[in-house]
């Protein structure tokens, strides 16, 4: 059994220590927000936030996870969040939208970090996800956009 | 909903929930995906089948029923704008909903799905959902007539209100059943393009809150009871099959349930996707090669590239082009290669089935539900009328979902009927077999010739394309004429161009990898060789790149020229090619009816191209939404930059499959998006597609800004592969 705080609730799950944490949050806690697009950690669609950093469950055993805190795009929450959230229904940034719940993750643990990030900034902290429909010129526009918000 | 109480007329119902009304298409129609369709429900309803559908609930919500399936081009808020346009609803009353592909409503009532493809969810059901919305609109009015004693003249719609000078007045949910009662008007009178109120505007798109809060439901997401996940074994060379497998590992692996051959490999079930995956690791197969490709990608250009030189067979002729060559001062000569490319939509390819007693519901991304339902119920052995196929939105498809084999249907069939009995299972493509497993982008090669006269014109070209067909050998072969497949070679024939000779040839090639329409199809390499070549000539002839084109345009290519001339204007054109480290390339196409023009701006970063900004002018005749517009061009470029930088899928020696994830297969990163600017022509003209004309002028308009820069013409794509190492 592996103990794990997920979403604000303690959570036990019986599952081999090996599996990837993305597994057990669709297919144990469907939490289906999280999404599988690689399973290597190059794409960034299984983001979630994990002690509050973000992380790839992809790649993430679960036993890696016990006694942590974990949180997925159904209860990322934080004014960040909210911001950032705001901001991407403002300019319709998803198009496909399969990537998008990593985005947001993503997005919002940068703000946290850095409130007023500069264009390499925003590079630097979203390389890591891939957006296929490649609507990055408006991620990119949405984060200045909830960092402009954060700042008002 | 309820379907079943739909009159066999087809057009008006009183269903449960309210008015419900569709427009129906002689049967004839339907096929014609392109074609304007007639609203006609005096038609004989033996003949009719269903196509476009409203349904206005009691509490005002007005869902309109979405045919064509949503991966992110927008055809959920663009067919509900077309709808609410001429209902006069305001738009925060609008919902979409995919609609189901089911063949006895299929045969009988009001829905019929086609299917989606060649960007033309916006150009084919452009007349159809106003039509469909402007009688809803005549109904509820009806309705409010009888009801209020006062005549329908009288009484005006305006954001979702019905009301009358009297002062009365109320929402469409109050009028929906008594409207059902009302006749359907044979014409319903539609607005004209001056009294629009939301077409042309950037209304928010419906689907956006769900996608950015992890609600939306895709194929993956849907559980169901007891349901088993099932990956699949495939072969890592195209067209191989098993010879014997041995799974005494894979069940020893905890939570595998069974291992079991089917015809697409072996197939490994389980209680989970972490069982399944490690019970497909242990899984020992061996393949029978023997009718697989085994030639190298590198082979398989030098084979393409003899058969260009022994000639193919005329696709489009005009005067004498070898004659033209042949008396030409100047003569140059180009060969272009075009790797195989996948799709790699970030949702794999995936499918939920569940079988009960002998019926079948698919959950799928399913993008040809007509093709993929009649393939499902002969695997399964059970009737089409048995299978409901729910179409979900999908995770992008870029053509991949769009299916004449249907072997993703027939894949998770075969997983069910191998099992046997009642169940459920999702079939579970990983990154890998999406990446290897095929149907991608025909391998290309394109020899060029062009001639010059002493002042630089253009005296000769010729073109000649080989490449696999993509229609040849499913049920699209039906649509090719006299043996030739035009998504081999559109684009390279029917330039805007008024060249006095020119030749366009096709040589068709066989192999058993498995070819489809990616985004822009044909296009994707004709876009890149025609406007690549063009360039060279023009600057051959001393030409400048922009004005050249110009002149060269014929009489009948007005929209060509209009978005040439736009985009040299929003770039500031002046004739410079470079200034300074950065250097200025342009590209024109037309695809799918739609007419693009780009210029970009490259440097040099480290030997390989940064590209910095994009501008594009497209016409796409009215904008229903220019801000999707806007989006669909920013995507359709940042896709085709990607593919044209970084991405090749080859075949290694043997044919192996080389490139297996995104970390051989380069994706396009935030960090090398260039920004995009983006101007729209004004145009009355019918609305055409824009899923895909975005993507065909980036590629020529950096390679033109490169050799700009560099000197070298980049001929051999991808850039990654001849350029910088």
């Amino acid at each position: 059994m592996i103990n794990f705080t997920l979403n604000g609730k303690e959570v036990s799950v019986d599952a081999p220590d090996d599996t990837p944490l993305l597994w057990v949050l669709r297919d144990e806690m469907r939490l289906t927000g999280t999404k599988f697009g690689c399973g290597i950690a190059q794409c960034g669609a299984c983001t979630v936030e994990l002690n509050g950093m973000t992380r790839r469950s992809c790649v993430t055993p679960i036993s890696m996870v016990e006694g942590s805190y974990v949180t997925t795009i159904e209860a990322v929450e934080g004014r960040e969040a909210r911001a950032v959230q705001a901001a991407w229904e403002a300019i319709d940034v998803p198009q496909c939208g399969w990537c998008q719940s990593g985005q947001v993750m993503s997005a919002t643990a940068l703000l946290r970090e850095i409130p007023n990030p500069t264009d390499e900034e925003i590079d630097n902290a979203m390389a890591g996800n891939i957006c296929r429909c490649a609507t990055y010129v408006r991620i990119r526009a949405a984060i200045k956009n909830a960092a402009k918000e954060l700042e008002g | 909903m309820n379907t079943s109480k739909l009159s066999r007329r087809g057009f008006l119902s009183t269903a449960s929930a309210g008015l419900v009304i569709g427009v129906v298409l002689p049967e004839k129609s339907r096929a014609q995906s392109g074609a304007a369709t007639a609203f006609d429900p005096s038609a004989d309803p033996a003949t009719f089948a269903p196509n476009a559908f409203v349904r206005v609930a009691p509490d005002d919500t007005v869902t309109v029923l979405i045919k064509h399936i949503e991966f992110g081009q927008g055809p959920n808020t663009g067919l509900a704008t077309l709808v609410a346009e001429e209902l006069d609803a305001d738009w925060s009353q609008m919902r979409a909903e995919s609609a189901p592909a089911n063949d006895e409503l299929y045969a009988n009532s009001l829905f019929g799905l086609q299917g989606t493809g060649g960007s033309t969810a916006m150009a084919n059901s452009y007349m159809q959902m106003r039509k469909a919305g402007a009688a809803a609109r005549a109904m509820l009015v009806d309705a409010a007539a009888a009801e209020w004693g006062v005549p329908a003249s009288e009484i005006t719609v305006s954001k979702g209100r019905i009301s009358h000078a009297k002062g009365t007045e109320a929402g469409f949910g109050a009028f929906a059943e008594k409207a059902a009662t009302m006749t359907a008007p044979a014409e319903p009178k539609l607005k004209q393009a001056k009294d629009f109120i939301l077409i042309g505007t950037d209304v928010p798109k419906l689907d956006t809150h769900a996608k950015t809060t992890g609600k939306a439901e895709y194929t993956m997401d849907v559980y169901r009871d007891g349901m088993e996940t099932v990956v699949v074994a495939h072969p890592d060379k195209m067209g191989a099959v098993v010879a014997s497998f041995d799974d005494t590992d894979a069940l020893k692996v905890a939570g595998v349930i069974a291992v079991r051959e089917i015809p697409h490999g072996v197939a490994v079930y389980a209680k989970n996707t972490g069982a399944a995956l490690k019970g497909r690791e242990a899984l020992r197969v061996t393949w029978d090669d023997s009718k697989a490709e085994t030639r190298s990608s590198e082979q398989i250009y030098a084979d393409f590239s003899r058969a260009a030189a022994e000639g193919g067979r005329a696709a489009e002729e005009v005067g004498d082009a070898m004659a033209g060559i042949d008396g030409a001062v100047q003569v140059i000569e180009a060969e272009f290669h075009f790797p195989y490319l996948a799709h790699a939509a970030l949702e794999p390819l995936d499918a939920v089935l569940e079988m009960t007693d002998g019926k079948a519901e698919l959950w799928m991304g399913s993008q040809f539900p007509s093709l993929d339902k009649p393939t499902l119920a002969a695997t399964l052995g059970i009737n089409p009328s048995d299978v409901q196929i729910n179409v979900m939105f999908a995770g992008g498809s870029f053509g991949r979902r769009a299916q004449p084999t249907a072997h993703v249907a027939a894949e998770v069939a075969e997983i069910a009927k191998a099992a046997g009995g009642n169940g459920a299972w999702k079939l579970l493509w990983t990154r890998e077999d999406d990446m290897t497993g095929g149907y991608y982008r025909p391998l290309t090669v394109h020899k060029m010739k062009g001639g010059l006269d002493a002042d630089g014109n253009i005296v000769g070209w010729h073109d000649v394309v080989v490449n696999q067909s993509i229609m040849a050998g499913g049920p699209m072969e039906a649509m090719m004429k006299d043996g030739m497949d035009p998504t081999s070679y559109e684009g390279a024939t029917k330039m805007p161009y008024d060249l006095p000779a020119l030749k366009v040839d096709w040589v068709r090639q066989d192999s058993p990898v498995s070819v489809l329409w990616w985004r822009s199809v044909g296009h994707s390499h004709t876009g890149y060789a025609t406007e690549v070549f063009l360039d060279q000539l023009l600057e051959a002839g001393g030409k400048d790149p922009v004005q050249g084109r110009l002149d060269l345009m014929k009489g009948d290519a007005g929209r060509d020229r209009g978005v040439l001339e736009k985009v040299a204007e929003l770039a500031g054109w002046d004739g410079t090619k470079v200034k300074g480290d950065r250097a200025y390339g342009v590209a024109v196409h037309e695809s799918f009816n739609t007419y693009v023009a780009q210029i970009v701006e490259v440097s040099d970063q480290g030997g390989f191209p940064k590209v910095h900004k994009i501008w594009c002018a497209v016409d796409c005749g009215v904008a229903v939404n220019p801000n999707v517009i806007r989006a669909q061009i920013e995507g359709g470029a940042g896709y085709g930059l990607g593919s044209v930088l970084f991405d090749e899928v080859t075949l290694g020696e043997g044919g192996t499959i080389v490139e297996r994830n995104f970390d051989t297969y380069r994706m396009l990163r935030i960090n090398e998006m260039p920004e995009v600017e983006v101007a729209i022509i004004q145009s009355d003209n019918d609305p055409t597609g824009i899923g895909e004309p975005g993507l065909p002028p980036v590629g020529p308009a950096v390679a033109n800004a490169w050799r700009a820069l560099t000197g070298q013409a980049v001929t051999k794509l991808p850039f990654s592969k001849s350029v910088g190492v």
